[in-house]
């Protein structure tokens, strides 16, 4: 199963009072948030602490998820919250892009269990695009590194980076239905 | 604590959670609203005498279904912004349908209407008061929606208190009409219509400090 519909089917279970699916999600959902966060921050306490104060939101909050809409985008944006109240509090003035939910969705990419999810997701970008992701999203290259590999500039490599995980959000989305 | 630790907590005890939870309580919030609004109409602004006569006739309900509707619009938006990255547009779109409905033909009969007599239909005998009194009204559910929302994890703080606004002023405005005299689409649309935005601005104003979580 996709690792959204995965997700979503264990939340689903979680509402429903199932303590092992909900226990599941959570050790998932944790190793995922930390990657997120890991890549923004780069203060491990720091990181571990957003990723409990996360958990504790979803947790405390989950009546606000609703079961018509995918899992991963209301993670994902109790998850971006969090991080720019995290820096609203630290008072660093830091412009939080929009971005996808799919930015989530693979923020622990060294999941094994999401590696094929992966695969098979990045199958419906163009390689140029595919190769991007990869490298800035995976092996953790800036944008100016990933984008001179495939000969474009950081600009270009941002927009084209911005395009690619979209369309990995679309397409998460299709596979679910 | 180790997140390890923290996920087995969370885990351990887990009752369900009922899908409806959200509607049922800001329903709740609207009725306790219109009571208390209600509480205020009779102690403090007096229903109109002519009650009786004003409900028979068709403007009384013209100004409660569209004091309603504002108030249903703000119910769908904070609905939604209530909840990670929801989106207003349903609430945003009934508004001003609800707005343009009522607006067109007020400003089609200030148009027709003797140029003496305009004033008067337009500023009625409480426009200074009209929406002041509303804000007034809705203060009570104002507070008890945005407690309520706080509990909840809106992701766009000024929008969500204003949607709270537009849920409680149009919830308010309605049960206002008990007390106001007022027959003129103009006035309605005009001073009402203000009455219900200065909550929407108060509740704007309030969301940023008072809904962080």
């Amino acid at each position: 199963m996709e690792l959204e519909a995965r997700l979503k089917a264990l939340m689903l279970r979680g509402l429903d009072g199932d303590a092992a699916a909900y226990r599941e999600l959570l050790s998932q959902l944790s190793r995922m948030l930390r990657g997120y966060f890991a890549r923004r921050l780069h203060v491990e306490a720091e990181v571990e602490d957003l990723v409990q104060d996360c958990l504790l939101a979803v947790h405390t909050r989950r009546a606000t998820y609703d079961r018509a809409q995918p899992f991963t985008a209301w993670a994902h944006a109790v998850a971006r919250y969090k991080l720019i109240d995290h820096y609203r509090r630290q008072r660093v003035r830091v412009h939080v892009p929009v971005e996808e939910a799919a930015e989530l969705l693979f923020a622990d990419p060294r999941d094994a269990t999401a590696a094929p999810d992966l695969a098979r997701m990045l199958d419906v970008l163009p390689e140029r695009q595919r190769r991007l992701v990869m490298d800035v999203k995976i092996e953790g290259l800036s944008l100016a590194e990933a984008g001179a590999r495939g000969g474009l500039s950081p600009g270009a490599a941002k927009v084209s980076l911005h395009r690619a995980m979209k369309l990995l959000t679309a397409r998460a989305r299709d596979l679910e239905d | 604590m180790k997140t390890d630790d923290l996920i087995d907590r969370l885990s351990a005890d887990l009752p369900p959670t009922p899908s409806a939870a959200i509607p049922a309580r800001l329903i709740a919030a609207a009725g306790f609203g219109a009571l208390a609004a209600l509480v205020l109409v009779v102690a403090w602004l007096r229903v109109r005498p002519d009650i009786s006569e004003a409900a028979a006739g068709a403007f009384f309900w013209v100004k409660a279904a569209y004091t309603a509707a504002l108030g249903v619009a703000g119910f769908l938006a904070i609905e939604r912004l209530a909840r990670p990255a929801g989106s207003p547009r349903r609430g945003l779109v009934l508004a001003v349908l609800a707005v343009a409905a009522l607006a067109a033909p007020a400003a089609w009969q200030l148009f027709a209407a003797e140029a003496a007599g305009r004033a008067q239909m337009w500023l009625g005998g409480s426009w200074t008061v009209c929406p002041r009194n509303i804000l007034v009204l809705s203060l009570p559910m104002l507070a008890l929606t945005l407690w309520f929302v706080r509990g909840l994890a809106p992701t766009r703080l000024a929008l969500a208190g204003a949607a709270a606004g537009l849920f409680s002023g149009g919830v308010a405005a309605t049960v206002y009409g008990l007390h106001c005299p007022e027959h003129t689409a103009a006035f309605v649309a005009t001073w009402y219509t203000l009455g219900v935005l200065l909550t929407v601005a108060l509740g704007a104003l309030a969301g940023p400090r008072v809904l962080r979580w």
